[in-house]
């Protein structure tokens, strides 16, 4: 009997909900973390019993928690046995972000572009984004604030920085977005496993093929217009890129403005935003059974940031983009003002595909018949940072 | 210095805030055998040896300097700015008070 699980990071803790194929009646356990802002949360396609959380706090920082049970116990990785440890230096250091600015690997700190244009140091934050390897189950990616892809080849024990990527060239123009300079997509390419796209609020899309040695700004096509080149190579706003598995020179994206577009593996973008009523949001997902069929949420606004007409709606679109319907059955139809965040979409690969999407106000709804009805299966939650799936077999 | 710091090895009781006890699984003041002198490292070295799921959490990884938002008290006196190598008061030191370690109160 096949199943769902759906990962949900929030504000103030995480929580794990579970349902049978019809996704029908969910069960909620959490708060995990209690208290905490889990940025992102994700389970290995190669082991689902292995799942990642990102768990922040401004007073105490970064840790990385890893559950082998499918969510049931967590531990930091490396530090799973509670007896005391042996004298000597550690061997697991979970939490330990530093940027590679070694002689042999590393690229020089230097600065990037702060919010009034002046250069600033580069400052770890904090995780914005796991994914784990499609290939090994101990292998996983880490985007960070201040901007960074960081990977562990031993389950989360220890991190390194694929420092090649801050380090190409352009970082100095790289200028934070409202929420902080994050690296918030990591896409792998099933057919590929050395190319990789990521994306970073605002500095745009970047594109490896060497696995993370270098790295190539895909931006071309993009127009921001808050920025003083409205065609440059970097500083572009983009919210969140999705692409289908079958086809991964295909990416969908959601720009701080603007739905995009690209069949070349970014080398060209064009707008799809055609008849969206607004084309600002944060979240874009791809149907997991029809790569022409996408989900955006629009926004009203980048100073106004929840729906229009205090009506939530999911657009989605049969032909790639373009041309968007309105879903709203089972949505509010008045007086809802939350906003859907950019990592708070997902889809699940049963047969009707499931979307699923958080809100700031604490629902997650979702959809079995591929975004025609929605149902909240939780509400009242701390706000929603991250929504994922997976689907269980 | 006082007269713990000056000899042998210590038992130092440290209470954690609500978040940094529940990572490390623990209810109430840690103790640690710390050895002399008695200061807000080597408490600090001894309580990540111990609970290694603290390291990071109380001082940053690379630099050791205390996290911005999170304080030291001892005897009722704020040690957050002062040396980490300063030997702690007798009675903190001998385990009678505990060191303090708490978050500043921030937010809404």
């Amino acid at each position: 009997m096949s199943g769902v699980r759906v990962l949900v990071g929030t504000h103030k803790g995480a929580f794990v909900l579970n349902s049978d194929g019809k996704r029908k009646d969910w069960t909620v356990s959490g708060p995990f973390f209690a208290g905490w802002e889990i940025y992102h949360m994700k389970g290995s396609p190669v082991d689902p019993d292995r799942i990642y959380a990102s768990q922040t706090s401004g007073w105490f920082g970064q840790l990385i928690q890893r559950s082998d049970d499918g969510g049931k116990t967590w531990h930091q990785p490396g530090l799973a046995d509670e007896a005391i440890p042996a004298p000597g230096p550690p061997t697991a250091l979970p939490n330990r972000f530093v940027y590679d600015a070694s002689p042999e690997t590393g690229r020089p700190l230097t600065t990037h572009q702060w919010y009034d244009g002046t250069q600033h140091p580069w400052e770890f934050k904090r995780v914005w984004h796991i994914e784990p390897s499609l290939t090994d189950a101990e292998t996983v990616y880490a985007g960070v604030e201040d901007a960074a892809l960081f990977s562990s080849t031993d389950g989360g024990e220890n991190w390194r920085e694929l420092s090649g990527l801050r380090g190409h060239g352009t970082g100095p123009k790289w200028q934070p977005g409202a929420g902080g300079l994050g690296l918030h997509t990591i896409l792998l390419d099933p057919t590929d496993p050395k190319r990789i796209y990521i994306a970073i609020s605002a500095a745009g899309a970047f594109r490896t093929n060497d696995g993370g040695v270098t790295w190539k700004p895909i931006n071309k096509g993009l127009r921001s217009q808050y920025i003083p080149d409205p065609n440059a190579e970097v500083g572009h706003c983009v919210h969140h890129v999705a692409m289908h598995r079958s086809r991964p020179d295909v990416l969908f994206m959601q720009k701080h403005w603007d739905v995009m577009r690209t069949d070349d593996a970014g080398e060209n973008w064009r707008e799809v935003s055609g008849n969206l009523p607004t084309d600002f949001g944060f979240a874009i997902d791809v149907h997991a059974h029809e790569p022409e069929t996408l989900y955006v949420v629009p926004i009203k606004s980048d100073s106004e940031h929840y729906p229009l007409d205090g009506k939530l709606r999911v657009y989605r679109s049969r032909t790639g983009g373009n041309e968007w319907e309105p879903l709203a059955k089972g949505l509010p139809e008045k007086d809802c003002y939350v906003n859907v965040l950019r990592d708070a979409m997902a889809v699940d690969t049963l047969d009707d595909c499931g979307i699923y999407f958080g809100t700031t106000g604490g629902q997650v709804y979702a959809s079995a018949d591929a975004g025609d009805s929605w149902a909240p299966i939780v509400r009242d939650l701390p706000a929603v940072l991250s929504v994922e799936v997976q689907t269980l077999n | 210095m006082s007269e713990a710091a000056k000899t042998g090895a210590a038992t130092v009781r440290v209470a954690l805030p609500f978040h940094l006890r529940n990572l490390a699984r623990v209810e109430g003041d840690v103790a640690l055998d710390v050895s002399a002198p008695v200061t807000i490292r080597a408490v600090l070295d001894a309580l990540e040896a111990r609970y290694p799921m603290l390291r990071g959490t109380i001082r940053e990884y690379e630099t050791g300097q205390r996290r911005a938002f999170l304080r030291f008290f001892a005897c009722e006196e704020d040690w957050s700015l002062e040396s980490p190598d300063k030997p702690l008061p007798d009675i903190v030191a001998s385990g009678k008070e505990p060191l303090l370690i708490l978050g500043a109160i921030a937010g809404g």
